[in-house]
């Protein structure tokens, strides 16, 4: 792992309240440069709105985001792509940037959806679909990657993959990554720090930390734990220094 | 071989073509076609302010559609009515006003059909220099802000979290509607305006696996639309606006055509 530890974006208790309502509030957060940050909680607890923030989607927030880069690619929670746009997975791939061939090529092979390239967004299934707007967020090669429920609709084994993926693009690009899942036990091996929210910071530390605290197994009810002992069963070969989790 | 009033029109008809043509694609893409009926209804106003003040009728539609569209955004942040029933009031009251204007102008003779049909006769040398100069800025402008807005046509939040910035294409886009509407007004007629913008734009859809297709194709049936459609006003001695329109209405549907042969195909 690399010891550069260039700061991407920064939450300084940051909020985000809609018609009265919070949303999320007091959160604070950083994204470090080769770092992969992984936000958990149950539905509803303001994930993808803590993305949003760090996005700068939302404008009219409590606290304050620092953004450190421009260079982002965003894999978005729900997309739906209307009929009335003719978009090929191709000309998908150059959304927001102009991109040579080759980068195109790249990131469908990374994914396994080459033989897309030239099909109809809107004849894709689930997980096709996913994998494309997975190829498309890492093809332009970002400083920082958000990803909201990155491997939604893909099947188990595709998802393990693409989590190792996800390792390995933060691995070979050196990019920050904020990821949010449902799950935690998916996502353990892939993950540098994990935060659980429930509509604000109910814990957050390294993914044993968070596996073992109290107010997470609350959250998660007692299958949280026996993960956890799953977890521990299987991965006796990960080693956890400084709070980080290696792989060997 | 011609008169000139109709190598004028035929001039006028191309230049706005190459306009409608992109930008049609973006009213289909984005469900604009009800905003561009309610600027091109405001354009009447527009065009008895130029009469009673002796503006320049482009530039005079062109501010005034500007402000319909200004009044719009600003009406859906502060009203809790929905967005069609604000497009009607606009679009409805703005036409009642600018009919009840010309009432008024009674020292100048109105040709009101030619306002809302369209009227090749009424192309002059000074309203080419309009259409070719405007388009020209149009379509520069279209292509610094393509790569924004049509990222956020196809999603808003991927435009804005990549840093494009669609908000203020958004914008721009909606001026650009106001200018295309100021520089066809005398040709299309301002009832059928949205009609130059659509129809091409839907056969185009019908013809095109991709968004570069689709724009092609719409600047192709635009400009037959015009061709056809203005030799058969001279041939048939009918309004060029309604001539043009329904010459789209044509090779729309002979687009149908070519998606019933794919659906064939794929069965």
């Amino acid at each position: 792992m690399s010891s550069n530890n260039k700061t991407l974006v920064q939450l300084n208790n940051a909020g985000f309240r809609q018609n009265g309502k919070w949303l999320v509030e007091g959160v604070s957060l950083k994204v470090e440069k080769g770092k992969i940050v992984t936000l958990i909680g149950p539905n509803g607890s303001g994930k993808s709105t803590t993305a949003k923030i760090a996005l700068g989607i939302y404008k009219n927030i409590e606290g304050n985001v620092e953004k450190y880069t421009n260079k982002i690619g965003y894999v978005p929670q729900k997309i739906s792509i209307d009929w009335t746009l003719p978009l090929r997975v191709y000309d998908f791939m150059l959304l927001t940037e102009n991109i040579n061939d080759d980068a195109i090529d790249e990131a469908l092979n990374l994914t396994g959806v080459i033989h897309l390239k030239n099909k109809n967004l809107g004849n894709l299934s689930g997980g096709e679909f996913q994998r494309v707007l997975i190829a498309r967020a890492i093809s332009k090669k970002p400083e920082l990657l958000v990803l909201d429920e990155p491997v939604q609709g893909v099947d188990y084994t595709g998802e393990i993959a693409l989590y190792e993926l996800i390792k390995k693009i933060s691995d070979t690009l050196n990019c920050g990554i904020l990821l949010i899942s449902h799950d935690l036990h998916t996502v353990m091996t892939a993950t540098d720090h994990v935060v659980c929210l429930n509509g604000h910071v109910c814990c957050s530390g390294s993914p044993l930390d968070v596996a073992r605290n109290n107010e997470y197994k609350t959250l998660f009810g007692e299958q949280a734990s026996q993960i956890l002992s799953v977890y521990e069963h299987n991965h006796d070969h990960v080693h956890s220094d400084e709070g980080h989790i290696k792989k060997n | 071989m011609f008169d000139d009033f109709f190598i004028r029109a035929l001039i006028a008809g191309i230049g706005i073509a190459l306009v409608t043509g992109p930008l049609g694609c973006f009213v289909v893409w984005r469900r604009l076609s009800y905003f561009g009926d309610t600027l091109s209804h405001s354009a009447l106003l527009g065009v008895t302010l130029a009469y009673s003040f002796e503006l320049n009728i482009a530039l005079s539609v062109f501010l005034i559609s500007s402000a319909v569209a200004l009044i719009l955004i600003q009406l859906q942040k502060k009203t809790n009515l929905p967005g069609d029933a604000l497009l009607g009031l606009l679009a409805h009251s703005s036409l009642a006003v600018g009919l009840v204007v010309i009432g008024f102008l009674t020292f100048i003779r109105f040709d009101i059909m030619g306002l809302l049909f369209g009227d090749i006769l009424a192309v002059t040398t000074n309203d080419l220099i309009i259409i070719w100069l405007g388009g020209a800025i149009i379509l520069l402008v279209l292509k610094l802000i393509w790569k924004p807005l049509f990222a956020s046509t196809v999603n808003y939040e991927l435009a804005e979290a990549e840093g494009l910035n669609p908000d203020r294409a958004k914008a721009a886009f909606t001026i650009l509607m106001a200018a295309i509407i100021a520089i066809s007004i005398k040709m299309v007629g301002l009832l059928l305006i949205t009609g130059m913008l659509i129809i091409p734009a839907a056969m185009a859809r019908n013809i095109s696996d991709s968004p570069r297709k689709m724009v092609f194709f719409s600047v192709i049936g635009g400009l037959l639309s015009v061709i056809i459609g203005l030799f058969s006003s001279l041939e048939f001695n009918t309004a060029s606006g309604p001539s043009i329109i329904a010459a789209s209405l044509f090779l729309f549907i002979l687009s149908l055509l070519k998606i019933k042969q794919s659906i064939q195909l794929k069965n």
